[in-house]
């Protein structure tokens, strides 16, 4: 019961800090000398009545804060406009936010399962070779620039025409069955992903390292030993579940980062996501789109930060108590 | 400060990257004299050039002072492909600090010679030359000017505001602390990378080229001050009510200055680890903004738009060459770092156990 009412207390506290995200972003947009129906106008598919009705919905002729509480109303009814090519900007969201969580989601699950493990045994493994050698690589993958990497495997891919260019699916995707489907999109996904997964694993490797060096270090994992605990007790029940918590912080973190970090590989790697979609937008002057990837991306970042802090109640009883 | 000096020096790797990045920045300020070209020579004639060869044994087999060809450029009507031969009619020796094109050295004094040119009519490119016809070498240099500055030009933007702003919501508290504070985790919510891009889209075009580095150096500082603050803030709460904190109130100093003069120097330390570990980031946001079109502009080169080059599949396979700027970002942020975790260790003493 604890536990719910803490989440409930916590999901609650997001709604003050959507509205100041979204204020900072309304306002970043709209001070700027963009005209935000320029290319509606220019488009000349985009009837007289359609723009009449976007200039309606923004209230463009009306001042700035109304324009904000009407945004935030049809934010909220779900309405977010219409692009400049004229198609409704929530399919196309709808479109692309799965392909960038997919994105996400797989880098996530690939650098825990490997940067745990890779942390744990530098820590153990202390100032030996092995230790070594593995600081130096992470050191090279935090200093790799990520669009420079992507363009680096896009001339391998492209040399030796192991891995699709570009894209999520192959053309003919539509007429594979399940398992080739799977597989297609699997091939697609390789190269971005082996980009973020290369910087993203170095950072948590090395903050897991440090975090079991400290727990190895303290009086509780000492007792444990002179106990006369065999070693492995020792690191994989004692050690390591104090040593992962901070970590789970970090998956919030991480999350924020990977966002940012993705936006520029699907770029390189022309992937159908949020980071393509809104690098389009802006550089189109597409307000509408702007404004509504703006707001998912900061949405998507909150709800990480959201579900870390509730795995970290789970897992860590601490918390609780003081809260 | 001399024992984090001494133990830069101490440590190998930190030793290695304080050399790489001080023949860096020695070759950056000297850019002017070690270019063959100025930055803004293109000769159209010559576009994408691959590097030019250097030969020190001539056609007799004997040693000769080393010189290069020019390339012609010769469009193949079958394949439909550009070639480039050597035009070996005319050799072109290297002349060593010699009088090439002119420039002003640091921007003032005038001056003509360069480090290594050839006569008028000779090409040397180094490291080929890009679209235009320009050297990648000579633009590397000038390109590096504005990629290893902006960094920390930002941070020098955004420390302060970070410092004053952590320090009044740490010190005030209470209401004030929680208004500044929601204020700070909103703009840490909106994806950082997505708020840079919007932030440089915005900018009006048009402007001189001093105007945009000023205002993508603001942009930079605008999307890290927040987090910076937060932990800024974290630090006040746990100093302010010391006891000499306690003092200075007593003797009727002002709120302002107590956070100046007194709460704000003791969080130097953790400013210097945050600031040296920080500079690559910036670097990288930087070429990062520029690989993409909206960070510096043509004429002017960064090493980030430089590589924008590299964005065509044509451009990377057959003109490698123009991917070296993106192996000295990489070079460079790789040398700020071992730096910054050096310090840390220096000045953490907790993280030197490890």
């Amino acid at each position: 019961m604890e536990i719910l009412k803490y989440i409930f207390k916590r999901i609650l506290q997001t709604i003050p800090l959507l509205i100041i995200v979204s204020l900072i972003s309304f306002f970043i947009i709209r001070l700027s000398p963009v005209d935000p129906l320029a290319e509606l106008r220019l488009n000349p598919s985009v009837s007289k009545e359609t723009l009449e009705k976007e200039t309606q919905r923004l209230g463009l002729d009306k001042p700035i804060i109304i324009q904000y509480g009407k945004w935030a109303k049809s934010f909220i009814k779900g309405d977010l406009g219409i692009t400049s090519n004229g198609e409704q900007v929530s399919t196309k969201l709808k479109e692309r936010i799965p392909n960038t969580l997919l994105l996400t989601v797989v880098v996530i699950f690939l650098t825990w399962a490997a940067g745990i493990p890779l942390g744990i045994l530098a820590a153990l493994k202390w100032k030996t070779p092995f230790d070594r050698i593995l600081t130096v690589l992470t050191s090279v993958g935090m200093a790799i620039p990520s669009f420079f990497f992507a363009v680096l495997l896009l001339i391998f891919a492209v040399r030796t025409g192991w891995f699709p260019v570009g894209g999520l699916t192959s053309a003919n995707f539509a007429d594979m069955g399940f398992f080739s489907q799977v597989k297609d999109i699997a091939h697609h996904l390789f190269l971005p992903v082996i980009v973020l997964f290369t910087i993203s694993l170095a950072g948590l490797q090395r903050q897991m390292r440090a975090n079991m060096l400290d727990v190895l270090d303290s009086d509780y994992v000492k007792f444990a030993r002179a106990k006369g605990l065999n070693e492995f007790k020792v690191v994989y029940k004692h050690a390591l579940r104090n040593a992962v918590n901070p970590l789970i912080t970090l998956l919030g973190f991480e999350f924020a980062g990977l966002l940012s970090g993705a936006a520029l590989t699907e770029y390189v790697f022309q992937y159908p996501g949020l980071g393509r979609l809104i690098l389009e937008a802006v550089l189109k002057s597409d307000i509408n789109l702007v404004m509504a990837s703006l707001m998912m991306g900061a949405i998507m970042l909150i709800l990480g930060n959201l579900i870390a802090d509730i795995l970290l109640i789970i897992t860590d009883p601490r918390i609780r108590v003081k809260s | 400060m001399k024992e984090v000096l001494r133990q830069l020096l101490k440590d190998k790797f930190a030793r290695l990257a304080l050399i790489v990045l001080g023949l860096i920045y020695l070759a950056l300020f000297f850019a002017d004299f070690l270019a063959p070209y100025t930055k803004d020579f293109s000769d159209r004639t010559m576009a994408y050039v691959p590097p030019s060869k250097i030969f020190t044994i001539d056609e007799n087999g004997k040693f000769s002072r080393p010189y290069t060809y020019n390339y012609i450029r010769e469009f193949d009507q079958n394949t439909l492909e550009m070639t480039y031969k050597l035009d070996r009619s005319q050799k072109y020796y290297l002349k060593f600090f010699s009088q090439g094109q002119p420039y002003k050295f640091l921007g003032l004094i005038p001056m003509k010679r360069h480090l290594v040119t050839v006569a008028p009519e000779g090409r040397l490119f180094l490291l080929g030359t890009d679209i235009n016809g320009r050297d990648v070498f000579s633009r590397l240099l000038f390109g590096g000017r504005i990629s290893m500055t902006i960094g920390f030009l930002a941070l020098f933007v955004l420390f302060p505001i970070g410092l004053l702003y952590g320090g009044i919501s740490g010190y005030l508290g209470g209401k004030v602390d929680t208004v500044m504070m929601r204020f700070a985790e909103a703009v840490m919510s909106v994806p950082s990378f997505y708020l840079l891009i919007i932030l440089a889209s915005i900018l009006p075009s048009g402007m001189t080229s001093i105007q945009r580095f000023i205002l993508i150096v603001v942009i930079l500082a605008l999307i890290g001050w927040a987090s910076f603050a937060r932990v800024v803030r974290g630090m006040v709460l746990s100093i302010k009510n010391q006891e000499f904190v306690q003092a200075a109130k007593s003797i009727g100093q002002s709120r302002l200055g107590i956070i100046v003069k007194h709460i704000l120097p003791q969080t130097t330390s953790f400013v210097i680890v945050a600031m040296t570990l920080s500079v690559p980031s910036y670097i990288l946001s930087e070429s990062g903004l520029s690989f993409l079109g909206l960070g510096i502009q043509q004429p002017d080169a960064s090493w980030g738009n430089m590589l924008k080059e590299a964005q065509e599949f044509t451009n990377i396979i057959y003109r490698p060459w123009l991917l070296t700027p993106g192996f000295l970002i990489f070079v460079a942020v790789l040398a700020f770092n071992l730096i910054g975790d050096t310090i840390r260790d220096v000045l953490d003493p907790k993280s030197r156990v490890r």
